[in-house]
């Protein structure tokens, strides 16, 4: 139960924060996913991202800073195991999975479904 | 000013013309927009760990169970998306459905079907990246970068 | 004959006849304020086609089509159409000029299009080089907000701010002789630039643009505002009309009378448009649905029709220019 009140608690927090740079600044909702992937992915490079993921899981890994932190953790990883070219594969193969279950299965919405306006 | 005669030039109009705006602009209701995000990002993030969870009672590990647990909660949000349910919920609850991995889904699904009309290349396969894009972009970047640091460093 | 008036301003010697008007609206504004004032309303927004644009063109066809049969004659007595909306190159209207087969010219003024191809339309026939013109627009929320916007399945929220635009389109029918009400001045308003950025402020961005040709239509004309039963201005929204009163206000002219914004003559409060409508087909509606039908009666005498277009694009605004605007007042009179 613990376990999904922090999720709760801390994804709803990280919202919030989206939400008023929304409110409060010009930034759009596309800007605002940017900055969250990009803080998310730094935040995991200062070692800050990670304690976040072991307080909330999933509350801190399915918001987009959890996207960013997947793929500098992954990087991280994978220059710990086959050295330079982490640099450049550990990124993707972290988050193979989400990016293409979503390439695919929007592709097979936009097939199934029409737009209702 | 613009009703013209020349009393002020067009800067001097605009400075002026902004500021009285800014007096009567509506502000977004602030309260209710962050109580319906960190409700619905966190009722979102909350399915998140049910799920993980219980992929974890199938003997995955808390790393392996991230995968999974992203696919399906991308599948539910292209399935609402598709089923013109997603827009609702975001008009009502902003940040809490646009910046969970569902909200990500989203902005995928929404333009690739939207842009079905203009075909599957140009249309679909094109536009599909129009907002997830510069968030891949930007977040390999991130992650490349920060790799070239870290191993520079270590 | 000098038929210019002032600065701004064509003084018809002989002011052509709104011989018939047409309307079509979407499901949501058929359920709004006019309700019961339009003479069709579609069941989705799509009418049976296969995409919002052309969606949008069936209905600025069927608009001209139902006007123009109502003046008891056919598409060969118009001489020219003059019609414009607000997507890329003009699509819906010229895909039903297509159909149309007459000649035709494509005007672009944003959401003043209906007023601007008014006064043109007048000025063809006042010139004598037309006895009959359709003047027609449209606009379609889904289309406009793929276009200028998101994707309509995208789960963004509308800031207070922003406007709904009008899935509608509307078609009068100027002409030379006749009975009905008269198009007797016009005013050609002047590209104003309040120096906005935000495309949400669209109805705040064209404010100055309107009040500036208000103004000149006010000095040109010798006219009060009092002069009009109303002043109708296209989509300047909530907080246009908040501010377009006090432009005025500053210059000394109270206008905040006799008034309104075709934005908000639209949507119910509960409907949730935010700041109002606004689209070509906002003032379209407002005047050939609700306006019109008022002037034949005779219910209203004298109608002062500011149409407002914001003439930002989707590339202006990612080059963070402002927004500029204009406004054209077209003067009906019973």
């Amino acid at each position: 139960m613990q376990a999904y009140i922090m999720a709760f608690v801390i994804g709803g927090l990280i919202c919030v924060i989206g939400q008023l740079l929304m409110d409060l600044t010009p930034l759009t909702p596309a800007h605002v996913l940017v900055l969250f992937v990009v803080l998310g992915g730094i935040m995991s490079g200062l070692g800050l991202y990670q304690p976040l993921v072991e307080m909330g899981g999933a509350g801190a890994t399915v918001p987009l800073p959890g996207f960013g932190h997947a793929l500098v953790s992954g990087t991280i990883e994978e220059i710990n195991k086959s050295g330079f070219t982490g640099v450049f594969s550990g990124g993707l193969k972290a988050s193979a999975f989400g990016v293409t279950a979503a390439v695919v299965f929007g592709l097979l919405a936009a097939v199934a479904f029409n737009p209702r306006g | 000013m613009s009703v013209s005669d020349g009393r002020q030039g067009q800067e001097e109009f605009q400075k002026w013309y902004q500021a009285r705006f800014n007096q009567v602009k509506p502000k977004p209701p602030i309260l209710k927009n962050v109580f319906w995000a960190f409700v619905v990002g966190g009722l979102i993030c909350t399915l998140g760990q049910v799920i993980q969870t219980y992929f974890i009672s199938l003997g995955l590990s808390q790393k392996e169970a991230a995968g999974p647990t992203s696919a399906v909660l991308i599948f539910l949000a292209a399935l609402f998306t598709g089923l013109g349910v997603y827009d609702e919920l975001g008009r009502k609850a902003g940040a809490g459905s646009i910046v969970p991995i569902t909200g990500f889904a989203n902005s995928i699904v929404a333009p690739a079907m939207e842009y079905k009309r203009e075909g599957y290349v140009f249309g679909v396969g094109a536009k599909m990246f129009v907002i997830a894009g510069p968030v891949i972009v930007y977040g390999l970047v991130t992650a490349v970068l920060i790799g070239l640091a870290y191993w520079s460093f270590r | 004959m000098n038929k210019k008036s002032g600065n701004q301003t064509i003084a018809y010697a002989d002011p052509p006849v709104l011989a018939a008007a047409a309307t079509i609206a979407g499901p949501m504004e058929g359920e709004g304020l006019l309700n019961g004032q339009f003479d069709r309303v579609l069941e989705d927004n799509l009418a049976g086609q296969d995409t919002w644009e052309k969606s949008e063109s069936y209905m600025l066809e069927w608009a001209v089509r139902t006007a123009v049969s109502r003046t008891g004659g056919t598409l060969d007595d118009i001489d020219c159409i003059l019609a414009g909306d607000l997507l890329n190159q003009l699509m819906s209207a010229h895909f039903a000029a297509r159909s149309l087969g007459r000649p035709f010219l494509g005007l672009y003024g944003a959401c003043s299009t209906m007023a601007e191809s008014m006064l043109l339309g007048a000025a063809l026939i006042d010139g004598g080089f037309a006895s009959r013109v359709a003047a027609a627009v449209s606009s379609h929320h889904d289309a406009a907000e793929r276009q200028y916007r998101y994707p309509t399945e995208l789960g963004v929220q509308r800031p207070p701010l922003a406007q709904w635009t009008v899935t509608g389109s509307g078609a009068v029918v100027l002409a030379r002789e006749g009975q009905g009400p008269r198009l007797t001045v016009a005013t050609i308003g002047k590209v104003v630039d309040a120096g906005l950025k935000d495309p949400n402020a669209m109805g705040p961005a064209m404010t100055p643009a309107a009040a500036d040709t208000l103004w000149h239509h006010l000095q040109d004309t010798g006219r009060q505002p009092n002069y009009y039963d109303i002043i109708l201005t296209g989509d300047l929204g909530q907080v246009g009309k908040t501010l377009l009163i006090q432009l005025m206000q500053e210059k000394g002219i109270d206008i905040a009378a006799n008034y309104e914004d075709c934005g908000l003559m639209i949507y119910r409060e509960d409907q949730d448009p935010h700041a109002g409508a606004s689209g070509c087909a906002s003032s379209a509606l407002v005047m050939c649905g609700h306006a019109f039908p008022l002037l034949v009666t005779g219910r209203l005498k004298r109608v002062l029709l500011i149409g407002t277009g914001s003439l930002h694009s989707p590339t202006s605004y990612q080059q963070k220019e402002s927004i500029p605007a204009i406004a054209h007042a077209v003067a009906i009179e019973a």
